[in-house]
């Protein structure tokens, strides 16, 4: 059974998201990183880099794959989470406290389109 | 066997082709030779090719090859062998190869290499596309006209398909200036730019202001290196390069009328997760003893697909054995002793061709090692020298000649060199 | 196979050294100045010759090799490679050619060059060939530029995209992102095959052909093959062939029949060159007529190629001749079918039917899984096979199958050691089936046992670092 933490937002590439007034933190499911295993590495953007709901941010990788994040939502990325470089398997062993960035966001009606707890359980099928 | 498959000849194992695709009557091939009359088919091919002392680099170096070299590569673990994908019954290859990355990152003075690429040209054509991955806003990466030209015609064509804009920086002086760099980056498109350690003409080039006016434009440095020659020239780790680039050919590999070479590419730590290319690292089994695995996979092809920075697959493993054996057998006094006589032959041959009064000197003064240019004043040298056995005087895009001599020049061969000129 | 555990930094000792070189006869030339002078430590190995040899002897006892045995690694045609091309390519009237010497010094070369042209187009039924590519993945993106140039020369700017099937080899799809070529997936069936529909609507003005591989990366003839040829070509593109899965059509059909305009060979697969280790290889690109102006304006290597492995690939071919070719098509496909019928009782066939010279198995049938033990998957059965003396077939690839096990025999094994192999993997089958736990910890026979390849990629270590 994977972990689903209530009042996040969810998307249906299993990036969950955090909201903090304006700010939105996002990292990936419990479930995302069941399916990828060890995670080797995480390839974030940059500080003051634009994302862009839909598209891919970066991506987690592990010995034999390589996964894209997709944001869920608009905006500039204010902080990129320094501890994933060296301890990337943080996101294996805490994957609601290992956010990836930090997203001061351009749309927050952008939300309205992700899912709850309730709706992203539905989603994984559990 | 036929049996076991369920059908009664060879031919219906082709049941689902269609039949019009089947070729029919015999293929335009000539019949099959026995192994002598292979062997007396290629002497008389081999006859056919002149035998010439070679007094010409400009990518392809005569340099002395050992002997242990050609029989240990022989041995067949290491030539049948594939790529090492299972790890616990090729650890003779991971092991060379975690071998020649440490060889290289020490020739470079870089953090980190690859288990090798195709060739020269086209490692600068990967690190071009690399600088436009690791740069990302930037379109457009830079040449210097003293690249060979084999160098620059690859990675124009890889950049004319990949969508990247080259520019050039030309030559003042006998090297690439460092003046007109600085008004091509001030255009602030820059991603990279790709410089020779040692330019066409010979000339070890001065490197010093490049980093820095590079790196202020958040643009990456690419030298495109004689690996033989690092072992006296300043190496691109002391010019604080980004990417390292070149063909290990030099290190001992035949000149083999151009193949198989192999490129080498090394980078600083920061750009290790944007080079293309197999790596080999250091790990542990699980009875704690030291084994070596092919790493950071999720880089390549096969996993990123058409994410990847690039598309290679194989790299030149074999010749990554050579270069390492080579490079064992050398060491620290024997390369530099390759590159003293290799640079004392030229300097003797350079002051012998002046003396004959036949030609200018065209960078009076510019330090060279072991290739130099010179400005005939007859035309139709390289003909004439052909004729009387030599392989010389290799015409440049400006109307120079070019030369080159390696520790496999004797001081009779050099004279004589001159002696034909002399006659001409 | 014994476990030696030394690098070459380890035999190194100070003052030694491997090389001989002739006294200077020259005056000395003066040195650099100082600011192009290399500072840095010189820290390479110093070691006597005897003690190289040593080592990279050792070395190469820890390596399975082609010529150690069996090596039925699909989509890779690890055939015997012949000892005569060996010495064929060692002949110093090739190896001491410089490159840049003219046509007219270098006849001989010329010549190897001509012949390999004419036979290649021969065996392909194209047109014309460049052996300038130095490997597969080289060949195809210089068949993709050969592409999208002769749309260029044409003034039709638009196509740029192509189409891969989703069973493609990741090279297919990384190839064409270098090219500048959009990739767009078409899907296969549960045969295997390409989806013939799936493929039409696909078709249009902004494509500038197909790349794909007959039989394909299944080991399946992809029986449509005209159909597909005649709907890419009415929509203005072309085709294009991967030629690593040629082996099964040597002497029987050719690529250039069958509608293909573009393809590239692997000197290294088919055409018995030895692999290397990972290389050299040679990628020859192969094109039809209205495709030969495109070549001149592609530049891809330092020079003419891997001539030295085009030498061997020749010899190859002249010892096959006009008689023996149809036989590696015929003994290839022949080898792979016996296998699969052998064994398709104990692991899983997807695609059930006549194959070429491979084909997938999708893991076993009884992977043993009980109570808390997880059953044993392919890469279970692989690092098994090692402890029986075969190296392990291609594992988890293609991609459309989740526990997929390629393999791909060859021609050149006898009936003997295809039947040892059968009853080995039988054998494992049942191993499985009984306690899986065995497959879990092998190899138990091998000099290192399995690796940990996470901590590798956490923190990698890629150079020697003296501790």
């Amino acid at each position: 059974m994977s972990k689903i933490i209530e009042g996040l937002k969810y998307s249906e590439s299993h990036e969950w998201v955090k909201v903090e007034g304006n700010i939105a933190y996002i990292g990936v499911t419990d479930f995302a990183q069941k399916e990828m295993g060890d995670i080797t590495y995480v390839d974030m953007p940059e500080e003051g880099d634009d994302v862009i709901a839909g598209e891919e941010f970066g991506a987690l990788e592990s010995v034999k794959a390589s996964s894209e994040l997709i944001s869920p939502v608009s905006g500039t990325v204010v902080l990129v989470n320094g501890e994933l470089e060296d301890a990337p398997e943080k996101v294996n062993e805490d994957a609601y406290g290992a956010w990836i960035i930090k997203v001061e966001m351009s749309l927050p009606s952008e939300l309205d389109a992700l899912m709850d707890a309730a709706g992203y359980k539905a989603h994984i099928g559990e | 066997m036929l049996d076991k498959i369920g059908v009664k000849k060879l031919d219906d194992l082709y049941s689902d082709v269609p039949a019009e695709f089947l070729h029919k009557g015999a293929y335009a091939l000539p019949p099959a030779m026995s192994e002598q009359e292979i062997r007396d088919y290629f002497a008389s091919l081999e006859a056919m090719n002149a035998k010439l002392k070679v007094f010409v680099g400009a990518g392809a170096y005569d340099h002395y090859t050992p002997s242990v070299i050609p029989y240990l590569c022989s041995r067949s673990e290491f030539l049948t062998a594939y790529t090492p994908y299972q790890c616990e019954i090729s650890q003779g290859t991971l092991r060379y190869i975690f071998e020649y990355q440490s060889l290289i990152c020490t020739l470079t003075g870089l953090d980190v290499s690859n288990a090798s690429l195709y060739d020269g040209p086209t490692a600068a054509a990967e690190a071009m596309k690399m600088a436009i991955a690791c740069t990302r806003k930037k379109t457009r990466v830079l040449l210097s006209k003293g690249l060979l030209p084999q160098v620059r015609e690859v990675v124009e064509t890889y950049a004319r398909f990949h969508g990247v804009e080259i520019g050039y920086v030309p030559v003042a002086d006998g090297q690439t200036s460092l003046e007109a760099l600085k008004a091509e980056l001030a255009k602030d498109d820059v991603a990279g730019v790709i410089v020779p350690s040692v330019n066409r003409y010979g000339i070890v080039e001065d490197h010093a202001g490049f980093a820095d006016a590079i790196h202020a434009q958040k643009a990456l440095l690419i030298e495109y290196c004689d690996p033989s020659a690092l072992a006296v020239v300043k190496t691109p780790g002391e010019w604080d390069a980004d990417i390292a680039v070149g063909d290990g050919q030099p290190l001992g590999l035949p000149l083999c009328y151009g193949g198989p070479y192999v490129g080498f590419m090394a980078v600083k730590k920061d750009h290790m997760r944007k080079m293309p290319g197999r790596i080999v690292g250091q790990t542990v089994d699980k009875e704690g003893r030291r084994v070596f695995v092919l790493t950071l996979q999720a880089r390549e092809q096969h996993i990123k697909r058409e994410k990847a920075t690039s598309n290679i697959c194989s790299n030149e493993s074999l010749m990554a054995l050579w270069v390492t054996i080579y490079l064992s057998l050398m060491g620290p006094e024997g390369l530099r002793e390759v590159n003293r006589l290799s640079c004392d032959g030229a300097h003797y041959l350079y002051g012998e061709l002046l003396k004959t009064g036949q030609f200018e000197e065209v960078f009076p003064g510019k330090p060279f090692l072991k290739e130099f240019v010179l400005k005939p004043k007859q035309p139709k040298l390289q003909e004439r020298l052909e004729k009387a056995g030599f392989f010389a005087a290799l015409p440049t895009e400006e109307g120079y000649v070019s030369f080159c001599v390696t520790e496999k020049r004797t001081k009779a061969e050099i004279d004589a060199l001159v002696k034909a000129v002399k006659e001409g | 196979m014994k476990y030696y555990d030394k690098l070459i930094f380890e035999c190194s000792k100070e003052g030694r050294c491997g090389y001989s070189l002739p006294k200077n006869a020259f005056p000395a030339a003066g040195e650099l100045p100082q600011a192009l002078r290399r500072q840095a430590p010189l820290d390479l190995p110093q070691v006597s010759e005897p003690d190289v040899v040593r080592h990279y002897t050792n070395l190469s006892q820890m390596n399975f090799g082609v010529d150690t045995g069996f090596y039925p690694l699909g989509s890779c045609t690890m055939k015997y490679n012949p000892k005569i091309n060996e010495e064929m390519a060692a002949l110093q009237g090739f190896a001491g050619l410089h490159p840049l010497m003219p046509a007219s010094l270098t006849e001989g070369a010329c010549k190897v060059y001509e012949e390999m042209d004419k036979a290649l187009a021969a065996i392909t039924g194209m047109y014309k060939f460049t052996l300038a590519p130095c490997a597969g993945a080289h060949g195809e993106l210089t068949g993709l530029m050969l592409m999208r140039q002769y749309h260029i020369n044409r003034g039709d700017l638009n196509r740029t995209k192509v189409i891969v099937p989703d069973s493609a080899h990741g090279t297919n799809p990384a190839s064409a992102a270098v090219c500048g070529l959009e990739v767009v997936e078409v899907k296969s069936l549960e045969n295997g095959r390409i989806d013939v529909e799936a493929l039409k609507p696909l078709l249009g003005p902004d494509i500038a052909g197909i790349m794909m591989t007959n039989p394909n990366t299944l080991g399946l003839f992809e029986t449509e093959i005209k159909t597909i040829a005649a709907l890419v070509h009415e929509a203005g593109g072309l085709l294009y062939y991967d030629g690593a899965n040629m082996n099964p059509l040597m002497g029987v059909v050719r690529p250039g029949d069958m509608g293909f305009d573009i393809m590239h060979l692997n000197l290294h697969k088919t055409f018995s060159t030895p692999h290397g280790g990972g290389g050299p290889g040679s990628g020859p690109v192969g094109v039809a007529q209205k495709l030969v102006d495109c070549l001149p304006s592609i530049r891809v290597s330092a020079f003419h190629g891997n001539f030295g492995v085009i030498l061997r690939a020749y010899a190859y071919i002249l010892s096959l001749g006009q008689e023996h070719l149809r036989k590696v098509g015929e003994y290839a496909v022949l080898s792979a079918n016996y296998i699969k019928e052998s064994l398709k009782d104990v692991y899983k066939l997807p695609i059930d039917g006549v194959c070429k010279h491979e084909f997938v198995f999708d893991g076993l049938i009884n992977d043993g899984a009980h109570d808390d033990v997880p059953g044993a998957t392919t890469l279970d059965v692989a690092k098994r096979l090692l402890d029986y003396g075969f190296h392990a077939p291609t594992i988890y690839f293609p991609l459309l199958f989740h526990q997929a096990l390629m393999i791909e025999p060859t021609e050149t094994e006898s009936k003997e050691t295809i039947d040892a192999f059968i009853a080995v993997m039988r054998k494992i089958a049942a191993e499985a089936a009984e306690d899986p736990n065995i497959l879990h910890e092998a190899p138990h026979n091998t000099p290192i046992s399995r690796p940990d390849e996470t901590t590798a990629a956490r923190n990698p270590i890629l150079k020697y670092q003296e501790n």
